[in-house]
């Protein structure tokens, strides 16, 4: 069963070529020239001086320098280690999280029909466009000693919270909440591959809920999970807000540290070097998933 | 499935949507409620409320200015990004090239990039090549990230359309010109309108890009930032409520003049 439905699934019908141009192959590369010269000015240009400034020596503030390794070594003997490994502690935590809240929230959004599901999803995707800070220091006063959640509850039944910011999950919360919509998305975008057809076919045959969810849905919304954690998880190693204002300095996470090496560090081969290390991090994981994702089907290209 | 049993999960699938829903909302609701308490510190029950916060900051040349400033970072990273995004997103899902594959994929990264260190690795770069950072260079900064994505958005509806319209028109004699005004621009029309009003609030609720690369100028979330690590005043969420709403009403007119344009087709 499950088999068939896959593979009518993969059998495209080959798009007809665009016949307009005779300069067909070129006709893309123009369009996205313009593009590509700003990458390569604002993206590429940037992370390459990254990348020779962190083989400068310490200190350094102009880039003619003799090359060395001090600043990685610096990094494993300065217990640099401690704030890679919350990071990605974090990092996996919050899309463990994020996965087993936006599952169940994206098959619920795809069973509403029509408009009402698209301003639903709105809704939820809209905070996205409000300032990460405002949004953070809202739950700060919520959780926090005498905040929302404290005087509520005394009022009502005369316990008290006490604080509840300043920790580890406090922070894990952040994340969850700031990039939410970033999990959701995917997700829904991958469901949108399952066709109705096949769930209740396979119901028809008798097939139990778990068996659907494994054989049938899971399978094919696979693209759009995997791209939706993966989008999170490097985002999330990125985290800088959440726990500066959740966790007021219970912890340091290396997008800290690399603004502190920029900042009150002076010291910018070391950051350089940090942020080297952390580009490496994320962009091999994003570089192996990519491979198995084809974004035109994702998107929907007929 | 019995219908009962159906009947209860669509509940509770329900249900769930609005547990979401109302946590996606808290904090907004939380910093509404803080701007309008008459203490300088917020404790929840409030004794008192009172305005004074919001007539401070309509009268602090600060926030004024940096309402400006974000205001013309916001409208120029959205206009030259959906030029810039527009031919994107034709090269991304409507020609086929050479290059395409990896053009998509190199598109991402800057979307996926943390942007605390894309902001540094910004500042860096600046400082390196001798540019005075100012509010034209977070409007560089930001088209890095937001080009991508509204990129992206266009492409969306690029792929939504049948390229044999063109094709025909072409064949029945039109110029390429022709073709692009009345055939690729009007059908592209809502995906346009659709990437600028995301480029416009992208831009209006950035903080990091803007943090590293604005240099002596202040947007709003950087004025927020400074007064919340360097002493709060309920004027830090009388603030940000004026920016929500404010973003909630681009939101709703953009929507409705969406809406108004997918009709129209």
């Amino acid at each position: 069963m499950t088999e068939a439905v896959i593979e009518t699934r993969t059998e495209e019908p080959e798009r007809p070529r665009s016949k307009l141009l005779p300069w067909k192959v070129s006709e893309g590369f123009v369009a996205a020239l313009p593009i590509i010269i700003l990458l390569f000015i604002g993206f590429i240009g940037p992370m390459a001086l990254v990348l020779i400034y962190s083989f400068m020596p310490r200190g350094s503030f102009s880039i003619p320098g003799s090359p060395s390794l001090e600043n990685y070594v610096d990094i494993v003997e300065q217990d640099f280690y401690i704030s890679f490994a919350w990071s990605l502690f974090l990092a996996f935590i919050s899309v463990v999280i994020l996965l087993i809240v936006c599952y169940p929230l994206a098959v619920a959004l795809r069973r509403i029909k029509g408009r009402r599901a698209h301003l639903l999803t709105l809704l939820i995707v809209a905070p996205l466009f409000v300032a990460e800070n405002i949004r953070l220091q809202g739950w700060v006063l919520f959780f926090d000693k005498g905040g929302f959640l404290d005087g509520a509850l005394k009022v009502v039944t005369g316990l008290e919270t006490g604080s509840l910011v300043n920790n580890v999950p406090a922070i894990v919360f952040g994340i969850c909440y700031i990039y939410l919509p970033f999990m959701l998305f995917p997700i829904l975008l991958g469901l949108g591959n399952v066709p109705r057809e096949a769930r209740e076919a396979a119901y028809d045959l008798g097939g139990s809920r778990w068996r659907v969810f494994r054989d049938i849905e899971l399978p094919l919304a696979m693209p759009g999970i995997l791209i939706g954690s993966l989008l999170c998880f490097v985002i999330s190693l990125g985290a800088f807000n959440e726990a500066k204002f959740l966790g007021k300095g219970v912890i340091v996470t290396v997008a800290q540290d690399i603004e502190s090496a920029f900042t009150f560090g002076q010291n910018w081969p070391r950051g350089s070097a940090l942020s080297v290390l952390m580009i490496v991090l994320a962009g091999s994981a994003v570089w192996l998933a990519m491979r198995r994702v084809n974004l035109d089907r994702m998107l929907g290209r007929r | 499935m019995g219908t009962i049993d159906r009947l209860l999960t669509r509940r509770l699938l329900a249900a769930y949507i609005a547990v979401i829903l109302v946590i996606m909302y808290i904090p907004m609701v939380i910093v509404g409620l803080a701007s309008i308490s008459k203490s300088r510190f917020f404790l929840f029950p409030m004794k008192r409320t009172s305005s004074k916060w919001y007539e401070m900051t309509w009268d602090s040349l600060q926030v004024h200015e940096s309402f400006l400033t974000s205001l013309t970072i916001a409208v120029c990273v959205a206009l030259i990004s959906v030029i810039l995004a527009f031919f994107g997103a034709l090269a991304y899902a409507r020609y086929d090239w050479r290059g395409r594959k990896l053009f998509q994929q190199v598109l991402l990264i800057p979307i996926f990039f943390p942007q605390a260190v894309l902001g540094l690795a910004l500042q860096l770069w600046f400082n390196s090549i001798g540019i005075q950072m100012s509010w034209q260079s977070t409007v560089f900064a930001q088209l890095v990230w937001i080009v991508p994505i509204v990129t992206l958005v266009i492409a969306i509806q690029a792929y939504g359309y049948d390229s044999a319209v063109e094709e025909a028109a072409y064949d029945l004699g039109a110029s390429r010109w022709q073709i692009f005004r009345t055939i690729t621009l009007p059908l592209l029309g809502p995906g346009i309108f659709a990437g600028f009003l995301f480029a416009v609030l992208l831009s209006w609720g950035n903080f990091p890009l803007a943090y590293f690369t604005s240099g002596a100028d202040v947007t709003v979330p950087e004025w927020l930032y400074g007064k919340m690590i360097g002493g709060y005043t309920p004027m830090v969420p009388a603030v940000g409520l004026i920016t929500v709403v404010l973003g909630g009403i681009i939101l709703a007119v953009g929507l409705t003049i969406n809406g108004m344009l997918q009709r129209r087709d």
